[in-house]
């Protein structure tokens, strides 16, 4: 039965490509269950195969809909797609809705492509707590490709590149001028740049903008470092661009393969990835510990005698993590 | 925030011609503030793929708003495709107008519940917290 069926007996039929199972395994990656741990590692064992293509945007760039239509002409190449789409989750109720499937229509009901939505569920930089592992299911399931879609990003969200070998950075028409295009953060983490909702009038202008802030980059060097992003204007509705965009991220796979770059980066994610496990788990050790010491500190505060930091300090030490000087 | 617990997972769907969707909006609302997580998969979705979805995100609870009066045709449908692929342990609750007698027949075929049109927002919620509770851990 599948119902409380153990997460290691899970794991074979996740490897076969077990719809039921494979959604399974994912609900115990999210919830972090300490049961789960072991079949995890057998999992991550399994993986290697599927490239990883993350898409990031601000909110309503069309990052969903893009989705779809990528994983749908991935599919004309006869490739199985694995989607995780994040949305976000309430900082009140911690309840959330995840509504990209909503998008999604053409690619829903294809055993070939796997779609999950997963909750942030407080993680911030873009990603959902448990996506890393979610990724690992998918690949161990035989998806080729896994699209990792972020939640809606704001400038400074770049967590992706800790889990993708290939970051396609969605931009809107008329959301900025070119001061944006220049400034640090989410651009430039961009593999490949797309250009969302080409019909709007303006779409050339973002183009452009990018185009030339990749420009200036190479002005600046005085050479092309490495290998410029292209910039790929889409009209998703219309179909327009997706073969383009498809043959971009395939392009890039290729030269990550060449260039050598592939085993950088996957070891570049393998650094991150446990640097970021090792944070979270202290961050739940602290959660787990602090109960029942807010209390007092908070009336300290009150009364003005001590700062945030001094009361930080005192919290710290009081959980066994005495901060160094 | 919950973290590292059973968030109570709903997937909440509209089947077939029926294009009002203000209501379960309220409702996938009322489950956020609940502290659920919602998937919402929009207008026009086939039985089929509504079952798939469910399927693939592994949801504790299938909520079907029917507003269409083909509910006789769909449930009954949805209720069979699940159990093709051995997911009939995914809790099937009906929402949107429908005749009592229906509701009735619907529940004996394996319906969880059916919320009508006038179920307040936290009977919503707490029927969703105790059917999950009866069923168990997943």
């Amino acid at each position: 039965m599948m119902r409380r069926a153990s997460s290691l007996d899970l794991v074979d039929a996740v490897s076969a490509g077990e719809p039921r199972a494979i959604a399974r395994m994912l609900s115990r990656a999210e919830s972090g269950a300490v049961e789960a741990r072991s079949a995890l590692d057998l999992i991550y064992q399994r993986t290697g195969r599927a490239h990883v293509v993350g898409i990031t945007g601000v909110p309503g760039s069309g990052k969903s809909t893009l989705v779809a239509k990528v994983a749908a002409q991935f599919r004309t190449r006869r490739r199985k797609v694995g989607i995780i789409a994040i949305d976000p989750s309430s900082p009140f109720s911690g309840g959330s809705i995840l509504g990209d499937r909503i998008r999604m229509g053409e690619v829903t009901g294809d055993p070939g492509v796997f779609v999950r939505s997963m909750a942030t569920r407080g993680a911030l930089g873009g990603l959902a707590r448990g996506t890393l592992e979610a990724v690992d299911i998918l690949d161990a399931a035989g998806y080729e490709v896994v699209i990792i879609e972020t939640v809606g990003v704001g400038q400074d969200e770049v967590d992706i590149v800790r889990a993708a070998h290939t970051t396609v950075v969605v931009s809107a028409p008329g959301l900025g001028d070119d001061i944006q295009a220049i400034k640090a953060g989410v651009l430039e983490i961009a593999d490949i740049h797309a250009v969302s909702k080409g019909d709007k009038p303006e779409a050339d202008k973002t183009v452009s903008d990018l185009k030339g802030m990749l420009g200036l980059g190479v002005a600046l060097a005085g050479r092309i470092v490495g290998r410029l992003a292209p910039v790929v204007k889409t009209c998703a509705p219309k179909n327009e661009g997706i073969a383009e965009l498809v043959e971009a991220i395939d392009a890039h796979r290729e030269y990550l393969a060449s260039s050598g770059e592939l085993e950088q980066r996957r070891q570049a994610i393998r650094e991150r990835r446990t640097l970021k496990a090792a944070e979270v788990i202290l961050h739940d050790e602290f959660e787990n510990h602090r109960e029942g010491r807010m209390a007092a500190l908070l009336a300290e505060l009150g009364t003005g005698r001590i700062s945030p930091q001094t009361a930080a300090r005192r919290l710290l030490a009081h959980v066994g993590m005495e901060a160094s000087e | 925030m919950k973290t590292k617990t059973d968030t109570i997972r709903v997937i909440i769907a509209k089947v077939g011609l029926d294009g009002h969707d203000r209501g379960v909006k309220i409702v996938a609302r009322a489950l956020r503030d609940g502290g659920m997580d919602v998937v919402y998969t929009g207008l026009h979705r086939t039985a089929e793929e509504v079952v798939d979805a469910a399927v693939q995100e592994d949801v504790d609870v299938l909520g079907v708003s029917l507003l269409s009066g083909a509910h006789m045709t769909i449930f009954p449908k949805i209720l069979q495709l699940l159990k093709q692929k051995g997911a009939d342990d995914i809790l099937v609750v009906g929402g949107g107008v429908m005749p009592d007698d229906e509701a009735a027949e619907l529940k004996k075929m394996g319906v969880k519940e059916i919320l009508l049109q006038d179920t307040p927002p936290e009977v919503i919620v707490s029927t969703i917290r105790r059917l999950v509770a009866e069923r168990g851990p997943k």
